[in-house]
């Protein structure tokens, strides 16, 4: 008899629980309810060669990512998630020698003048850059919105996708053990 | 007065199918080609906004996709090829409807399992047979004398 008051309050206190787990996890930025996954972890990554934007010195090509552990992070001058993320990208570009990786940048839909304004400012995190300024590649990357930012390993498989700006937590959880793993 | 605004609600109605994203530089000249593009890009998803297609969507991604299924009719595609050139790329999820495999049937059949599940119960519920509420117990003989003198005090003396 008293099962009948016990089943459903059982219930009922799982459902909250979940709840509440999923208000913390999503206000946290644990976990992003509209985040798509990306269809190409475990694939190999696309063939391309993008010509340097107007300025820099090295562009970025399919067969700069062959032997190499690679940070490939997808940004643009417009983007002011890209400018929140971007001092995080020049402590990373630090810890490349040392880390066994090389960072390079994807400059989607951008305007190669603007670049070089930002980041005559604001220095210039990435070994290589690529000029995206059609979408050309960030498409055959599947990219939906800057940043994102892949971990390519040394056979230039893609590993990781994140969409959206980098944190320390994601950095400290996610991505340098994930660096770590790959340079063994 | 009336006559008006309906003329004026009856023309912004019919203007509603212009209201597709779509630019006039995006438009091929072949309308054969033109029609199948619209088909394919009616079905996807654009990523920025998620619930409106690619071919609804002034997202600037939506047109780029949009150019890009053009590009692949135009070289040759079948309508599964230049969908499957996305989803390659995008996965399922740019799929508006989307695909019935093993890790979907969780989204198309759940529904309906739930709604099965709940008719089986009120089944269940309504057939089972009502138990009669049991009798209760006999009285025991203090009991039975108590009520009988309640019964006497109560009961109207008979005649006068």
């Amino acid at each position: 008899m008293r099962l009948r008051f016990v089943v459903p309050a059982f219930l009922f206190v799982l459902l909250g629980a979940g709840f509440v787990y999923a208000l913390v996890a999503i206000q946290s930025g644990k976990k992003d309810p509209s985040a798509v996954p990306s269809a190409l972890i475990g694939k190999p990554a696309p063939e391309f060669a993008l010509p340097a934007p107007q300025g820099f010195s090295a562009g970025l090509s399919a067969a700069d990512l062959k032997g190499k552990v690679t940070i490939l992070n997808v940004f643009a001058s417009w983007c002011p998630p890209c400018h929140v993320e971007h001092p995080l990208l020049l402590d990373l570009a630090k810890e490349a020698t040392n880390g066994g990786f090389q960072l390079v940048g994807l400059n989607w839909k951008d305007k190669d003048e603007k670049l070089a304004a930002w980041f005559k400012e604001a220095g210039n995190p990435f070994a290589r850059i690529g000029a995206d300024p059609d979408n050309r590649v960030g498409i055959d990357f599947g990219v939906y919105g800057a940043p994102e930012t892949f971990i390519i390993d040394r056979d230039a498989k893609i590993v990781y996708r994140y969409a959206g700006p980098l944190t320390q937590e994601l950095l400290r959880d996610e991505i340098r053990p994930l660096l770590a793993k790959l340079k063994k | 007065m009336m006559r008006r605004l309906i003329l004026v609600l009856a023309l912004i109605f019919a203007a509603l199918p212009a209201l597709a994203a779509i630019a006039p530089d995006e438009i091929m000249s072949d309308p054969a080609l033109e029609a199948r593009a619209r088909g394919i890009t009616k079905q996807l998803r654009c990523l920025v906004c998620q619930n409106q297609s690619i071919d609804d969507s002034n997202a600037p991604l939506a047109r780029d996709l949009r150019l890009l299924v053009r590009e692949r009719l135009k070289a040759g595609d079948g309508d599964d090829a230049a969908i499957a050139y996305v989803v390659a790329r995008y996965g399922d999820f740019v799929l508006l409807r989307p695909p019935i495999k093993a890790t979907t049937w969780l989204l198309w059949f759940g529904p309906a399992v739930i709604l099965l599940g709940g008719v089986v119960f009120l089944w269940l519920r309504v057939r089972r047979p009502k138990v009669a509420p049991a009798a209760p117990a006999p009285l025991d003989p203090e009991e039975e004398k108590k009520l009988a003198a309640l019964m006497g005090e109560s009961q109207p003396k008979a005649g006068p």
